[in-house]
């Protein structure tokens, strides 16, 4: 058993309107200095050893991620790890 | 003989009757076709209607895309199957590749629903022989994640080689890159759009009959070739 963590992120030429809706959101609670906030998912798979990491790219690029709008990152945690 | 369009059903699907409906009014026979269903019944044509298939889980139309039903409708496709996906339609069918692009959130958050003016830019699809290019028609548009994406270069190429179908006559009103509102595959017979034809088929029942143009260029087709 291994934990992987996949991260999806909008492609950075995508306009990502609720990552620009909290951005403006912080200075009306008072939370000053933050430039900019993109918003993703973030998925945590439990697997076999089975899995290998290639067989994981297809996972993210096929089902967690659409390619034309979004990119991925794939990371094994250590064992016993958490995300 | 009558032309047989199906009309798929995912669960969370929601316009299928009123796709349904506008087939029967354009003069064809309404095939309903599960999202189970390993085969397409032998259809001439297939509706992919709006809704919220699978709750747009994960994203909009990409559960859809791996439902028993898709398979043939993939494989019929790259045989010439006439395709229409309306709406999360449009989506289920650019998440299965059969049409270029992807949608995202409306670009001020809020989901629109109002009647829209579109131009028809290719009337020359499968899905749009019946209207006259640059014709206006006014159509719902009722959805939260409807802005049309594409690479620059995927834009290009779909402008350079007429594979722009529908344009909103003003300013897209979700963002869609260069106010595109449909697109169609290379050889014209898939096309997706993101406003509703179907519930503009009858000035009863919605703004105007210009959606019903689709059902009817789709049967026109359908008779030429038989």
């Amino acid at each position: 058993m291994a934990r992987v963590v996949v991260n999806v992120m909008p492609k950075a030429e995508i306009l990502d309107p609720q990552g620009q809706a909290v951005v403006g959101a912080l200075p009306r609670l008072g939370f000053a200095g933050v430039r900019e906030v993109r918003q993703g998912k973030h998925f945590e798979l439990d697997i076999d050893d089975s899995v290998d990491d290639e067989t994981l790219e297809q996972i993210a690029g096929t089902l967690l991620a659409n390619p034309v709008i979004e990119d991925w990152s794939v990371t094994r945690l250590p064992e016993n790890g958490t995300a | 003989m009558t032309a047989r369009v199906g009309v798929i059903t995912f669960p969370g699907t929601l316009d299928d009757v009123d796709a349904a409906r506008a087939v029967r009014r354009a003069g064809a026979e309404a095939v309903p076709l599960w999202h189970a269903d390993a085969d397409l019944h032998g259809v001439d044509a297939v509706i992919v209607p709006g809704g919220f298939s699978y709750g747009d889980y994960l994203r909009a139309g990409a559960i859809a895309r791996f439902a028993p039903v898709m398979g043939p409708v993939v494989d019929a496709a790259g045989g010439g199957l006439p395709v229409l996906g309306i709406c999360n339609g449009f989506q289920i069918l650019c998440e299965a590749g059969l049409l270029p692009g992807a949608m995202t959130r409306n670009a001020g958050l809020r989901f629109i629903c109002r009647d829209v003016w579109l131009r028809v830019a290719n009337a020359e699809t499968a899905w749009t022989a019946g209207y006259e290019a640059d014709q206006r028609i006014l159509v719902p548009l009722k959805s939260g994640e409807g802005r049309f994406v594409a690479e620059q270069r995927t834009l290009d190429e779909l402008e350079g080689d007429g594979r722009v179908v529908f344009r909103y006559e003003s300013a897209a009103p979700n963002g869609s890159s260069r106010d595109i509102a449909g697109v169609a595959s290379a050889n014209g017979r898939v096309v997706g759009l993101m406003p509703h034809p179907e519930h503009a088929i009858d000035p009863a029942t919605g703004p105007s009959a210009d959606g019903l143009g689709l059902f009817t260029s789709v049967l026109t087709q359908l008779v030429e070739s038989a």
